[in-house]
């Protein structure tokens, strides 16, 4: 189980990643939030598989374009 | 600390028990404390808190924690200083430096992790962690020494030799990440849902960024109890700038101060300033970007508070500016060489971005304006290097004369 933000550039907005992501691999998407705009969208959504699926899954997700972020924001701070 | 009512869901409103963890489990929003306002005004005074210890503590009744086992290494209660020359050379008649890089590990991150590790030993906790570019690394790992625990500090592993210097002489655990500044991200936030261990700023940020509260207080309370027009604020995650802004409204909900009418002025560098490039284009959500800056302690590409930095900036008819690279160090200098104060890098910034506000007009001359000093010049010192330019002489009194007349022109 894994809790992540997708965000989505202008280009990739229409296309059907997360239902992919669930077809490719074997894993559950739950979206728990999400703000979709003309130029930018973000999804909040939970993951679930095996470590391994979820890393194959969201590396997938990434060579698309996608950007993967931990829920909450950047961890690493000044 | 009964103060505390619950955890409460910034998004959907849900309230949740006062446990670790920072996000809800139904919707992912960001946790946030709920204090019982009218209980805290029964007990609360300007009295109160002059009487109180000179750090943050004498705001305890405004804290989520319990004071009285505090981790206590000194934090806040920080110098306000009125400008004079940097006033005068910014055409400003009433302009206070809140200078923050004077605490205890020399960053505003003193104040933050003063509630957090205080937090996590009173909820049990035997680890303290943290992922840092320095300035948290060095305060987590002085609050563990203090509070006898272990730490764990994750640092990029191309940090400079100064700042994991800073972190390391407390004795924490350094890991450090090669990788990629995303990279480093992903491996922590696995390691927090993995480890049970207080990381200040994962499972402790409820209780952390309550920490920040005290730098809008405090300036208020050393104002005379007086509200600012503008703050002028640096940001990374915007944690920090929503929280004065919150601190304010607290202190006039208990009628300790007048009506918030302070303008909040946000600053990042340009190298990274998702929050700033949203303001600019009207947006409510910010698109993340990857740091690529000389304030590394301001390199937050993806920032927690971002939207919510938005908000404050709307609410409170105020503004983003960001500093161009080539202004940081500038700024710097000229903070050093008009008040005597040395600040890192994000300081740079913030001056920089003041010059800014004063320039396009948004500050005017009479008003009364607070620029915050976060962290101190010693620990990016490197980027100012070449005001290092000594005159070399002889150990003669004519050699000393001679350079005095040839190259400082006496
Ligand atoms: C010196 C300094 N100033 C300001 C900030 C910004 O803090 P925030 O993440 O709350 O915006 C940080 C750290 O992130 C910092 O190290
Ligand atoms: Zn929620």
């Amino acid at each position: 189980m894994k809790k992540v933000k997708f965000t989505f550039p202008t280009d990739l907005i229409k296309e059907p990643l997360i239902y992919l992501l669930s077809q490719k691999f074997k894993l559950i998407t739950n979206i728990r939030r999400a703000d979709v705009r003309p130029d930018v969208g973000w999804v909040v959504l939970e993951i679930e598989g095996t470590d391994e699926e979820i890393e194959l899954g969201l590396d997938w997700i990434g060579s698309q374009g996608v950007r993967v972020d931990p829920v909450g924001g950047d961890i690493i701070e000044g | 600390m009964a103060n505390v009512v619950c955890l409460r869901c910034r998004e959907c409103k849900r309230e949740f028990p006062v446990e670790p963890g920072n996000v809800c489990d139904f919707c992912f929003g960001p946790l946030e404390v709920v204090y019982d306002y009218s209980a805290i005004k029964k007990i609360i005074s300007r009295e109160k808190i002059e009487a109180g210890p000179f750090n943050l503590w004498r705001y305890q009744d405004l804290l989520p924690v319990d004071a009285a086992n505090a981790i206590d290494i000194n934090a806040g209660f920080t110098p306000l200083i009125r400008s004079k020359g940097l006033a005068e050379y910014l055409g400003l008649k009433e302009l206070y430096i809140k200078n923050d890089s004077v605490n205890p590990s020399y960053s505003f991150k003193d104040r933050v992790v003063a509630v957090a590790s205080t937090k996590a030993i009173e909820f049990g906790f035997d680890t303290l962690a943290c992922a840092s570019t320095g300035n948290l690394a060095c305060s987590v790992a002085a609050h563990a020494a203090r509070a006898g625990v272990k730490s764990f500090v994750f640092i990029p592993h191309d940090l400079e030799k100064e700042k994991v210097v800073g972190a390391a002489v407390y004795g924490p655990t350094l890991i450090a990440v090669r990788g990629s500044y995303d990279d480093v991200n992903r491996v922590c936030s696995e390691v927090a849902d993995q480890h049970h261990w207080a990381f200040v700023n994962i499972n402790m940020r409820p209780f952390y960024s309550e920490g920040s509260k005290t730098l809008g207080y405090e300036v208020v309370e050393q104002l005379g109890w007086r509200i600012p027009d503008h703050a002028v604020v640096p940001a990374a995650s915007g944690s920090l700038f929503v929280k004065i802004w919150k601190g304010l409204h607290e202190l006039n909900q208990l009628d300790l101060a007048g009506d918030v009418k302070t303008k909040m002025h946000l600053v990042q560098a340009e190298g990274c300033s998702p929050i700033v490039q949203a303001y600019q284009s009207g947006v409510t959500h910010v698109k993340p970007t990857k740091p690529n800056t000389v304030a590394k302690s301001l390199g937050i590409g993806n920032p927690a508070d971002g939207f919510y930095s938005l908000q404050v900036m709307k609410n409170s008819k105020g503004s983003a500016v960001s500093a161009p690279e080539d202004e940081i160090a500038e700024g710097m200098k000229l903070l050093a060489q008009t008040e005597g104060i040395f600040t890192e890098t994000a300081g740079g910034v913030v001056i920089s971005g003041l010059r800014k506000l004063v320039r396009d007009g948004r500050i005017k001359p009479d008003d009364c304006t607070v620029v915050y000093i976060t962290g101190n010049g010693y620990k990016t010192h490197q980027v100012v290097e070449d005001v290092v330019n000594p005159i070399e002489i002889a150990p003669s009194i004519d050699a000393f004369e001679e350079a005095l007349a040839t190259r400082v022109g006496v």
